[in-house]
Formats: C-alpha cells, sequence, structure tokens
C-alpha cells in the first residue's frame, strides 16, 4: 500500500491551477486565501485526512507541472 | 516512513521566479536545474541567458553566467567553447533572440558544428516586451503587432528555424518538445539531458525547442494555454526528434 | 631584435599572437583582410589557438565577448563599416569590464565610402561608438613599428584595466610593408591570474557577468565605476610625441599617417625658416588634453590636419579652451597629401599669420 503526501509553499504559488489539472485524484483546489503577493494559492485537500483514507500516490505530477517548485512530494 | 521525492534543484538559488503566472520558462529552469544536479555539471557548466523574460536567469541558476546581447548568444557562446573547450556550454534563448535578431548567428554556430547547447523557448510571442509578433507566431494568431491576427501578405509566414538547422550538417540532435503537461515536462527534461550529453560526447550543435505557455500575451488562462499549445501550435511546430545523428563516428 | 620587413597588416597580427593573444574572430573588410588571413594561418600551428572567420562583424565581436569572458586574450579587426557593425559590442564589452583588443583600419567613407585611408573614425573610435557613458583606449599608430609595439601593448592595458582597447590605424598602415623588430613572446603561464572570468564554478561561487543593472540607483553607481576606472586610465596612460616643438611659433597636430606626412612637411618649412612644430597624439583617448593646454602658454597657433572632415580638431579646441587660435585643414575621402603639399598649405598659413 503505498501512499503519497504534499507540501505546498503557499507564498510561492501564483494560482495559475495547472497542478490542478493534472492531479489524478483531483486532490487539489483553491484555498481562497490570498498570499503575501495577492495570489490566492493553491491546497492540498488531503491535508488533514487520515493516512488510511489517503488517495495521493506521490505520483508528483503536480510538482513536475509546477512552475514556481512549489510542491515538495513524499512517498512511502 | 515517508521519503521526499521532489524538491527543488540544488543548482537553482532558492530564489522565487519573477515569471508570470504558468510560464513555461520556470518549469524548464528547474528541468536544467535537474539535469545539472544528476549529470554533475555545476562546476563545469557555463550559461548564456538571452535579451528576453529569461534575461535574468543568472538570478536562477547557481552557475557561471555571462550576458549576451538580444540575438548574440550563440556568437558569445561560440567564443567561451573556444577557450573552454572541455566545459559544458549552453545559450538559453527565446524564439525573437534565436529566430529573428539571432539567425545569422544560429545558422552559424550550427553550420560550424559548435560543440554548444541551445535551449529555445518558443512562446510564439516577445513576451518581456509585452506580446509583439515573433518569427514563431502562427497565422492567424493575434499579437500587438499583428491585430487582427498574423497575415501571410502583410506579415509575412511564420519561421520554422529547427527544421532549417536541421539541414546543415553541423547539427548533431534536434527535437522539439513541449512543457505544456507532466508528459511532455519529463520527455522534455530527456531531451535536454540528451543534448548535454551530445555536447560531452563531441557529437557537434545540439538544440532542443520547447513550445512553452505565455499566459499573459496570449490572453489566456495557463490551463487554457497548455491545451492550446497541444491543439493548436504544436500542428504548426509538430513534436518530436528533428535530427539525431545518434552514435555516428564520423558526426564531427 | 632582428628586423622583418612586414605589411602592416601582417604586422598587427603578429604582434598580438607575441602578446599572447590566441583567440581571434574576424571577418573580410578590405583594407585589412591580411589580418584575418595571417591569423588563420598562424593559429592553426598553435596549441589552443582559434581562428572563426565569423559570418559578419556583428557575430565576431560577440565571439570576442564571450572569449574574453572566458579569459582568452582575444582580438578582431575591421574597417570602418565593420567597426560601425561592432559599436554595440563595444558598448558591452565596456559595460561588462572585458578586456579586448579591436584593431580598425580606418577607409573612405561614410556608407560604403571607398578602401583608401581615412581618419575620418576618430569620433567613432574616442566618443565610444556606442551607446552608453563609455571610453575605449584608442592608440593611433604612425608606423609598422609602432603598429608592433602599440597592438603588443594593448593586450596588457586591456587586461590591466578591464578595457576594451582600439588601435585605430588606416590602410595605408595597414597595406605598407615596413621593418619591424617584434618583442619577446609573452609567457602565458606568467600573466596575471583573472579572478573573475567564467570558467565554471569549480571550487569557488559561481559568477554572474552581466551589464543590466535595472536598478537605477546600481546602474549609476556602474557608471561612476567606470568613470573612475577612466580617470586613472587618463592619468596614466595618455601618450603623445612631439617634434621639433621646443622654439615653434605653430603647432601641427596630427596623428598616425596624417603625423607622418605632417613631419615630412615641417622638415620642408624648417628649411626655409619656418618654426614649426608637431605634436602628434599617440593615445587618441586619453587625448593629450594638458600637453597642448601647457604649449598654448607659448604657442598661439594650432594648425590640425587630419584625413577627413574634422574630428580631432574638436579635441584641440577643447583643450585649448580658447587660449590659441585653431586652423584645420583636412581631407576625407581617401586623398593623400604628399609632404610637399601640405608644406605648402602650413606655409601659407603661417605667413598670413605673420608668425616670422
Amino acid at each position: 500500500m503505498t501512499a503519497g503526501f504534499i507540501e505546498i509553499d503557499c507564498e510561492s504559488c501564483k494560482d495559475c491551477r495547472l497542478c490542478i489539472s493534472v492531479c489524478p485524484h483531483q486532490l487539489l483546489d483553491s484555498s481562497e486565501q490570498m498570499n503575501q503577493k495577492g495570489y490566492c494559492s493553491v491546497r492540498f485537500t488531503e491535508k488533514e485526512t487520515k493516512k488510511e483514507e489517503r488517495k495521493c500516490t506521490g505520483c508528483a505530477l503536480c510538482a513536475i507541472t509546477c512552475p514556481e517548485i512549489a510542491i515538495e512530494v513524499y512517498r512511502a | 516512513m515517508m521519503k521526499k521525492v521532489f524538491s527543488r534543484p540544488k543548482s537553482l538559488k532558492p530564489t522565487a521566479f519573477h515569471y508570470c503566472p504558468g510560464c513555461g520558462h520556470s518549469i524548464i529552469h528547474r528541468l536544467i536545474g535537474e539535469i545539472i544536479d544528476e549529470m554533475e555539471l555545476q562546476e563545469k557548466i557555463i550559461g548564456v541567458p538571452p535579451a528576453g523574460c529569461a534575461v535574468l536567469a543568472y538570478d536562477y541558476f547557481d552557475i557561471d553566467m555571462g550576458e549576451a546581447a538580444h540575438g548574440r548568444a550563440a556568437a558569445v557562446a561560440t567564443g567561451l567553447k573556444r577557450v573552454l573547450p572541455d566545459r559544458v556550454v549552453f545559450t538559453y534563448q527565446g524564439d525573437g533572440d534565436i529566430a529573428a535578431i539571432g539567425t545569422a548567428e544560429t545558422i552559424h554556430a550550427t553550420s560550424r558544428g559548435e560543440n554548444v547547447t541551445t535551449i529555445f523557448v518558443n512562446n510564439g510571442v516577445y513576451g518581456m516586451t509585452g506580446g509583439q509578433m515573433a518569427p514563431t507566431t502562427i497565422l492567424g494568431q493575434s499579437t500587438t503587432t499583428s491585430p487582427g491576427g498574423r497575415k501571410e501578405k502583410r506579415d509575412g509566414h511564420p519561421v520554422k528555424l529547427s527544421e532549417m538547422l536541421a539541414i546543415s550538417d553541423g547539427s548533431a540532435y534536434i527535437e522539439r518538445t513541449a512543457v505544456n503537461s507532466p508528459a511532455h515536462i519529463l520527455k522534455t527534461k530527456k531531451a535536454i539531458a540528451k543534448a548535454f550529453r551530445y555536447q560531452v560526447e563531441k557529437k557537434g550543435f545540439s538544440l532542443v525547442e520547447i513550445l512553452s505557455a505565455c499566459p499573459t500575451n496570449w490572453k489566456m488562462s495557463p490551463v487554457d494555454s497548455c491545451k492550446w499549445i497541444d491543439d493548436v501550435m504544436s500542428l504548426h511546430f509538430p513534436l518530436g526528434v528533428i535530427k539525431d545523428i545518434g552514435d555516428k563516428k564520423d558526426a564531427h | 631584435m632582428p628586423k622583418v620587413l612586414m605589411r602592416g597588416n601582417h604586422t598587427v597580427a603578429e604582434a598580438a599572437v607575441r602578446a599572447g593573444c590566441r583567440y581571434y574572430f574576424g571577418y573580410p573588410i578590405t583594407p585589412q583582410n591580411e589580418t584575418p588571413e595571417y591569423m588563420a594561418d598562424r593559429l592553426s600551428k598553435l596549441e589552443g589557438g582559434s581562428f572563426i572567420q565569423a559570418e559578419s562583424e556583428i557575430a565576431a565581436i560577440n565571439m570576442v565577448i564571450g572569449a574574453s569572458m572566458a579569459g582568452g586574450r582575444v582580438m578582431t579587426s575591421s574597417s570602418s563599416p565593420g567597426i560601425s557593425l561592432k559599436q554595440e559590442g563595444m558598448s558591452f564589452l565596456s559595460a561588462l569590464e572585458l578586456p579586448a583588443v579591436i584593431v580598425n583600419m580606418s577607409r573612405g567613407g561614410p556608407g560604403l565610402g571607398n578602401i583608401a585611408p581615412a581618419q575620418s573614425d576618430y569620433f567613432q573610435a574616442t566618443r565610444g561608438g556606442g551607446h552608453g557613458d563609455y571610453r575605449t583606449i584608442v592608440l593611433a599608430p604612425a608606423s609598422g613599428q609602432e603598429l608592433a609595439d602599440l597592438t603588443f601593448e594593448a593586450f596588457d592595458l586591456a587586461d590591466k584595466y578591464r578595457t576594451p582597447v582600439v588601435i585605430l590605424g588606416d590602410g595605408m598602415l595597414g597595406q605598407m610593408m615596413e621593418p619591424v623588430a617584434f618583442r619577446p613572446d609573452v609567457q602565458l603561464r606568467k600573466l596575471p591570474h583573472k579572478d573573475w572570468t567564467l570558467t565554471g564554478a569549480r571550487g569557488r561561487p559561481s559568477r554572474i557577468i552581466k551589464s543590466l543593472l535595472l536598478d537605477p540607483v546600481e546602474e549609476e553607481e556602474h557608471n561612476w565605476k567606470l568613470m573612475r576606472k577612466y580617470e586613472k586610465i587618463a592619468k596614466e596612460e595618455t601618450r603623445w610625441e612631439t617634434f621639433e616643438s621646443d622654439d615653434a611659433r605653430m603647432l601641427v597636430v596630427a596623428f598616425g599617417t596624417a603625423a607622418r606626412i605632417a613631419k615630412g612637411a615641417i622638415k620642408r618649412v624648417r628649411e626655409q625658416g619656418l618654426k614649426v612644430g608637431l605634436i602628434r597624439p599617440i593615445s587618441l583617448w586619453p587625448f593629450p588634453t594638458r600637453v597642448i593646454r601647457d604649449f598654448s602658454k607659448k604657442v598661439k597657433h594650432f594648425f590640425v590636419f587630419e584625413m577627413n572632415m574634422g574630428q580631432m580638431v574638436d579635441d584641440v579646441k577643447l583643450a585649448l579652451e580658447g587660449n590659441a587660435e585653431v586652423h584645420f585643414y583636412g581631407r576625407p575621402g581617401g586623398i593623400i597629401l604628399t609632404p610637399l603639399e601640405l608644406s605648402r598649405v602650413i606655409g601659407s598659413q603661417y605667413n598670413q599669420k605673420r608668425l616670422g
């Protein structure tokens, strides 16, 4: 059973939403929280989800597509 | 136990990018950074940035970098490589830099078979100066100097520089890729790594043309821009290997 | 040192190689074609030498920029229209503080002009020529031997000050064959280490060589830094020669080939009892301003002779600050006056001014 997790650097996010469009499990959406640059950064919806219920596999498609290198990916 | 499997390359400075949301430049910068890390090139690589949005590339790459005037990167790279033939020298240029003002320098560096690598970022406009027509603007594409869309009679045809360079015996490897999807991004990384490898192996001139989004000047969202590359731009600039001399022994 | 009979264009190339120049990027243009030809042959026989006949003078100057960034001793040469093409590169070399040697064998202009010798690139050479506030060292040889010596020294000057150095010759100097003696070869290994070059960041932090300074505060400071450098150069590298100047009542000011003609003319008028001398600027930038001003304490008549429509004469007038009269005589387009012809013009002016 593999599991993955991502960390988003909200201050680097420019709300381009490319990561939202590539996540195979739709685990990203807008946080509607504005960062210092004035962008509403993206959030990882599984941040508070229990480990057993997580769908993230750590495929890193979001991080690969993120222009700001704002996403770090962890994989078991 | 979770292991970090993706993070910022070491050869990129921890500086936030100044590029627009969804711009392909920063993706490409990251790929180059990853390759420099993986191929351990940080101590032997020298880069020549363009005039254009990526003029500040030296703020991001933690490598030796030397500025060139608009269009002249291929000539500056030639000078660098002639003095330091055992270093890896690459230029990073936009479509105007390489295929308008820099056409002669690019064609001749290729013809001479200079062992340098060119990263050609093709976003079909002059980004930094506000979205004017570029040599790679496609017919029908609206820009600030091709109002209503590029018209054949008024504005001429787009330039297919990579195809032109493939004709030269001095070019060893030319591939066109894109950074509009994770799959394409990974292909781009492989292409850039191959280009650097060909340089190290002294095979001749190598170039990777990368279709890259410019959401601001295309006046589309980043997601739509990436789609436009698939649906429209890559029909005019088809992805794939344009030339690869492979392991031919008489290549250089 | 043994002397060899050599054409000026070849002399430049040979002197450069002996000064340690291993990289030459050029383009054919008359009257300096012999320089790239000589370099093509000479560098092909040298270990680590690199010659490129570039696709244009623009490409050549940018190859010079790259090679200089990498720490090489590098030269390019051209003639007037080709030097015009290099002006963006000159501005960049100066802004980036890169050493390089650029040789201009001037010809008739403007435009395509002709291939005869002229001196009409004085402004282009000494006023920068390209955009922005900068100066380049400009040296004006007047003989084959001086071509050899000044080209040789140009590389040290370029390295010492991290600045481009222009050798301003003309088609006559380039084509004439004269006996020259070359200085002993520079030992490349013994040259001072350059701690600013781009060589790959091994064992040291990465370096950037750039001239883009978007913050006006930074750009202003960079301009002041360049200015302070130029002041230092002006203090230490001004060169000139005087000839028959001690008791002169009229001083001819001329450079390069024109000065050579002037010497011949002055010898003739001296035979007639006219007290005429010569100041020959050898560095056109920095210009020997103070020398001319000092002479104007005693000498009130200056005769500027140039093979152009009047360029150096401006610098002479600036130096004199109104302290003396300036008469200008120029012939553009490649016309070469003989010493006899010039002596008549000088004599006529001298007598008109009743200088006795």
